[in-house]
């Protein structure tokens, strides 16, 4: 497993878990067909937390972070974002979806618009900005992701790692409350996971309510306040990374650190 | 174990290049490996080589025989017997000559030439924000050649006088204004189904006028219902507009008409012939059939059942029968399906007829294209908060119609090829209706082989280009988006 | 940590009829409905009373009333006292007949233009372009126009064949183009085995004789292949089947031919005529060659982007693994360019059958020119017989379609 160091210093000013619920999931079930992928799961995040979420392939993690914004429909169970509820209702879908923002593995950038029109689409679109000030936030955000030189360029002519933070800035455009990561650097080269997590650890810093499915373990201790272990579509173990890391309790939890951290 | 000794070696000078050897370079080569890489590839060039010995010893005399000018076969038999001895050949470019007008207009009054005319050089202007809004130099090329060549030939085409100087201030400000802008000629693309249809079959304005209207009817009535949601609104706007065409264009247009009479001289459908008709039938099909195409494509892709089955039943039999059956639908069977009483324009019924067939297949190329899209795209919309159509229009859309526009064009090109049939259901297309007619006059009884060519030529030259331009399109694109 | 409050609670509301996932496909499936229902109801409402208004009604009754006309070229009995569904069959069965022969030579001309093209002898190659170009760029109607007038205008009367005439038979005197028809051999057996009833016309037992051995010798040639892949299994060694499967290709129709005394009957002139063969008329022969020519141009296109689709990284794979060029192409490219092929060369053979419909242009009767024609004019039905030729299209279409189907999802199969 290819680690990224987290070099830098991370200033944990901003970083407060307030008492308010973002998001609340209880006793959540869902099936593909005949297969539970997703068993009976409770979990709720408060606003300012930084949650990282672990597990072997299959286990259900990405499918969890799916259901929170609507990509996959849950059967059972109650999803509560932001005081809405997920149900079958239009209203609430679209009223949570432009609440979270979403990074996907492969960027899923639209690849016949320009970086700053990939930005500004869902501002002007959905959110009905005027054309300019969306212009003016997407520049904004593409700084922050260090990037501005690219705006008027095609995905395509972008590395791996420049398109996913051109994601994740798309994302912001739309200044969402909670940010989900669904493996947002397992598509990467070496070189480019870093600039990536970088990104994401200046968001962690300002305080962003962030729920991150992914491998990185170096990621989980510097940021995270809680990993969530996953295993055949149930949360196995939850701690803080600290105690996680180095004080697991359940077999599968040793077996699973000592694959990916082991060698 | 011994070691390995390597020999170390440092290079202290970089070697100059060199030129290739004598056989690896130049025409040898490229004859040795083009044309005789081995004894098959040598046979084969041969063979080539004597096709076209053979085609140019058989039709070059006839063609370098040609004959120019001159008033029947008889007389054109006459000249190549006279120039080139007894038993020549020769061919009789003279019928294309003498029957131009026939081939272009068909029975379009001759005083009225430069309506359709007009009407195709406007045409390209229309196009030119769609088509041509990438570069300027390109842009001003062609119209600059559209509105030169509209000059040069109104003067033969029966312009009113005076009016020729009217149109020329009209082709400068529009020239002037595509210079500016590409966009700036939107606005004439917008008003252009009316302005032709005005322009080809003449009569009251208001007409057209007022089922062009039917637009911006339907787009105040999505306006108005916006808020109530997607679904209603789209409802308004395409209800809204169909009451209008169908029940409130004719008293309207009674009252403009009575109150504020303006017309020009009425044509009518079977006067048209020729490249007109063909033309005519090919733009209004490939402007129809797109949009109907792509609306058929997103019911055949769709979760509804019914909505799905209903496309895919449509799809399916169009595509399963012969046009040539549609059109003997549109000529014979449509009377019996519509109303008591109707009897609409047979170009219109034919037009009608050709854009479904050509949207079935068109539906098919865009499901493709669709299809090809990955996942995430899709998700991608989702996460963003995007609605259906949202996310059709600004991310599915463009990205499937890209893919699709080689199977879109030959889908073009087919209906432009097939506008030839029409000639089955009574009209007169440039291939068989004008050539049959054109044959049936004494002076030109017999000359088969000039007028086919010089129509198969003609339909070449659109097609070959058209797909030539989609390539271009392709190339393009891929380009800008690497 | 907090309590998120209850969600609020709702019973049923109108507007979940389009905000609420469950039940908006239902509400807008429902609208579509009723709009088609609605329109289907209008047209057959409009019609019936159109119908009433000219006095007519709808029915096929006129199917089984004598024709009162002739047909050319037919391949079932058929004479003017024969009812219009006899007639419709006939021109059924002669499209059938244009578009399969005209499937065969599309095909063979595809294949090996295709092919061409993408050879590397550049003259070839260019000669190759130009013909696909030319005849996917121009309407097949002037193809079929042009070739029809080179038979009737640019072809000799038959008698310019006779003896000291400017006019000769090609290919061993065994075929005269005329500018009626075109005379070739007529098939006979001496032994022949008659015909079959089989109640609405008569099939040749030698046709069948004929079928039958082909396709038992391919069988066993199948299974002679599939002993070789199995001795190949169990021993790596390979045994040599060629001559063997070239054998059971070839040896049972010939043999068969002998055994029903195959032979030609050569056409000779008789007066001012053609006997002894058959003549071919050249409606058919036209249409024939046009629609041939003009839709292997597009199977050359196919079967050029087919091969083309095959990455060059496969060639150099197996190339790299040792296999030899035969190897190459029997084993790794074939395999997949077929797959690539397939699909879109019977969405050909479907334009081709579809396009056959142009014998209008000729004088062919077939389908179109029986019940979509004569019998149209003649009982003025329009109604029942576009209706009913459109259906029969259709079923053609559906069939050539469904068989494509079920190879693609052969295809697809395999590739899990």
């Amino acid at each position: 497993m290819s680690e990224a160091k987290i070099e830098r210093k991370i200033d944990r000013s901003h970083m407060t878990v307030t008492d308010e619920v973002a998001i609340q999931i209880t006793a959540m079930n869902k099936w593909f067909g005949t297969f539970h992928v997703l068993r009976d799961i409770n979990l709720t995040v408060n606003r300012g937390e930084r949650i990282v979420i672990a597990g072997p392939s299959g286990s259900g993690k990405s499918t969890l972070i799916r259901c929170i914004n609507r990509l996959e429909e849950h059967q059972s169970g109650q999803i509560i974002v932001d005081g809405t509820e997920l149900t079958s209702d239009l209203k609430n879908i679209d009223k949570v979806r432009s609440e979270v923002g979403m990074v996907f593995q492969h960027f899923n950038l639209f690849p016949h618009l320009t970086i700053l029109e990939n930005l500004t689409l869902a501002p002007i679109w959905v959110r009905k900005v005027p054309k300019k000030e969306a212009d003016e936030v997407a520049m904004y955000y593409l700084e922050k992701v260090k990037i501005p030189e690219q705006a008027l360029k095609y995905p395509g002519q972008l590395s791996g790692g420049q398109q996913q933070r051109v994601a994740i800035a798309r994302s912001l455009c739309m200044k969402p409350r909670i940010m989900l990561f669904d493996e947002p650097t397992s598509a990467l080269d070496p070189e480019m996971i870093k600039e990536v997590l970088d990104t994401m650890i200046e968001l962690a810093e300002e305080g962003m309510t962030m729920i991150c499915v992914t491998h990185e373990m170096g990621f989980a201790q510097a940021v995270a306040n809680r990993v969530i272990f996953m295993d055949q579509g149930q949360i196995v173990e939850q701690n803080e990374p600290y105690e996680f890391f180095n004080n697991p309790q359940s077999e599968r939890t040793k077996l699973f650190l000592s694959q990916i951290l082991g060698h | 174990m011994a070691e390995h000794r390597t020999a170390a070696f440092v290079r202290t000078e970089m070697l100059p290049e060199k030129a290739p050897p004598v056989s690896e370079v130049g025409i040898i080569r490229w004859l040795r490996e083009n044309l005789f890489s081995g004894p098959l590839n040598t046979v084969l060039t041969f063979m080539g080589l004597f096709i076209i010995y053979f085609m140019i010893k058989e039709y070059s005399p006839w063609l370098r025989h040609s004959v120019w000018n001159a008033a029947s076969v008889g007389e054109c038999r006459d000249i190549v017997t006279a120039k080139y001895g007894e038993g020549a050949t020769g061919a009789c470019w003279a019928i294309i000559r003498d029957r131009w007008n026939m081939f272009m207009f068909g029975f379009y009054p001759r005083e009225l030439y430069w309506r359709p005319t007009l009407a195709l050089g406007l045409l390209i202007f229309a196009a030119a924000p769609v088509l041509f809004s990438e570069s300027r130099m390109i842009r001003m090329w062609v119209l600059g050649v559209v509105s030169v060549f509209l000059m040069v030939a109104f003067p033969g085409l029966g312009v009113p006088n005076g009016d020729t100087a009217l149109l020329a201030v009209l082709l400068v400000a529009m020239l002037a204004a595509a210079w500016a802008r590409p966009w700036a000629l939107l606005w004439l693309t917008a008003i252009y189904p009316g302005l032709a249809v005005w322009m080809l079959w003449g009569g009251s304005v208001w007409g057209p006028t007022l089922a062009m209207a039917g637009f911006v009817i339907g787009w105040a009535a999505w306006l108005a219902t916006r808020r109530l949601g997607t679904i209603l609104s789209v409802g308004a706007a395409v209800l809204v507009p169909v009451l209008w065409w169908l029940f409130g264009i004719a008293p309207v247009q009674a009252f403009l008409d009575a109150g504020l009479p303006f017309a020009i001289e009425g044509v009518r459908s079977e006067k048209f012939g020729g490249f007109v008709l063909a033309l005519t039938i090919g733009v209004a099909g490939i402007a129809l059939s797109l949009p109907m195409g792509v609306v058929l494509a997103l019911a055949r892709r769709s979760d509804m059942l019914l909505v799905k089955a209903l496309a895919v039943g449509f799809i399916e039999f169009i595509r399963g029968v012969p046009l040539i059956s549609l059109l003997f639908v549109a000529s014979l069977l449509l009377n019996y399906f519509l109303p008591p009483g109707t009897n609409f324009d047979i170009i219109l019924r034919v037009i009608i007829m050709v854009t479904m067939f050509a949207a079935a297949y068109i539906a098919e190329v865009v499901r493709g294209g669709l299809a090809a899209l990955p996942r995430g795209q899709y998700e991608a919309a989702d996460s963003l908060g995007l609605d259906y159509w949202k996310a059709q229009r600004l991310i599915i859309l463009p990205q499937a119609l890209k893919i699709s526009i080689p199977g879109i064009v030959s889908t073009f090109i087919g209906l432009f090829k097939d506008t030839t049939l029409v000639v089955f259901v009574g009209l007169l297309d440039p291939l068989k209706g004008i050539t049959d007619s054109v044959r049936a006059s004494f002076e030109w009884k017999g000359a088969y082989w000039e007028p086919y060519i010089f129509v198969g030529c003609i339909f070449f030259i659109f097609n070959f280009s058209m797909s030539r331009y989609s390539m271009y399109l392709e190339r393009r694109l891929h380009r800008d988006h690497e | 940590m907090a309590i998120a409050s209850e969600p609020p609670k709702h019973g049923f509301r109108l507007s979940q009829l389009l905000y609420d996932t469950r039940y908006r496909s239902m509400t807008i499936q429902v609208v579509v409905m009723m709009m088609f229902m609605a329109f289907a109801a209008w047209l057959v409402d409009n019609t019936v009373s159109n119908l009433a208004a000219r006095g007519k009604d709808f029915n096929f009754g006129f199917l089984g009333v004598r024709s009162g006309y002739d047909i050319g070229q037919r391949l079932i009995a058929y004479d003017s006292d024969s009812t219009h569904a006899r007639a419709m069959l006939v021109g059924l069965l002669n499209t059938l007949l244009v578009s399969f022969l005209g499937c065969i030579v599309a095909t063979v001309i595809g294949v090996f233009v295709g092919v061409l093209r993408l050879s590397k002898n550049w003259l070839v190659a260019r000669l190759m372009t130009i013909y696909v170009e030319i005849f996917r760029n121009v309407p097949v109607l002037l193809w079929i126009l042009i070739i029809l007038a080179v038979f009737t205008e640019a072809a000799p009367l038959p008698n310019a064949f006779k003896e000291g005439g400017d006019a000769s038979m090609m290919l061993f005197d065994s075929i005269a183009v005329t500018n009626r028809y075109t005379a070739v051999p007529d098939p006979l057996f001496s032994r022949s085995l008659g015909n079959i009833d089989i109640g609405i016309f008569l099939i040749s037992s030698d046709l069948l004789a004929l079928i039958a051995a082909i396709v038992a010798g391919w069988y066993a040639r199948r299974i002679v292949l599939r002993r070789a892949t199995f001795v190949q299994n169990a021993t790596g060694e390979r045994p040599v089947t060629w001559w063997k499967s070239a054998a059971l290709l070839i040896l049972p129709g010939v043999l068969t031919l002998w055994a029903l005394g195959f032979h030609l009957g050569y056409p000779s002139l008789q007066g001012f005529n053609f006997t002894g063969g058959i003549n071919v008329s050249n409606a058919f022969m036209s249409l024939w060659l046009a629609l041939s020519l003009y839709t292997g141009a597009f199977i050359a296109e196919i079967v050029r982007s087919g091969v083309m689709a095959i990455s060059h990284g496969q060639t150099e794979a197996a190339y790299a693994l040792g296999l030899r060029p035969g190897r190459t192409m029997n084993l790794v490219i074939l395999p997949q360019a077929l797959r690539v092929i397939i699909p879109p060369l019977i969405s050909q053979f479907l334009n081709l059958t579809k396009n056959s419909s142009l014998a209008i242009a000729t004088g062919y009767l077939d389908l179109r020119g029986t019940l979509g024609g004569i019998t149209l004019n003649q009982t003025g039905r329009e109604l029942e017989t576009v209706l009913l030729m459109m259906l029969i299209y259709l079923v053609l279409s559906l069939m050539i379609s469904g068989a494509m189907n079920i190879y693609n999802a052969s295809v697809k199969l395999k590739e899990r």
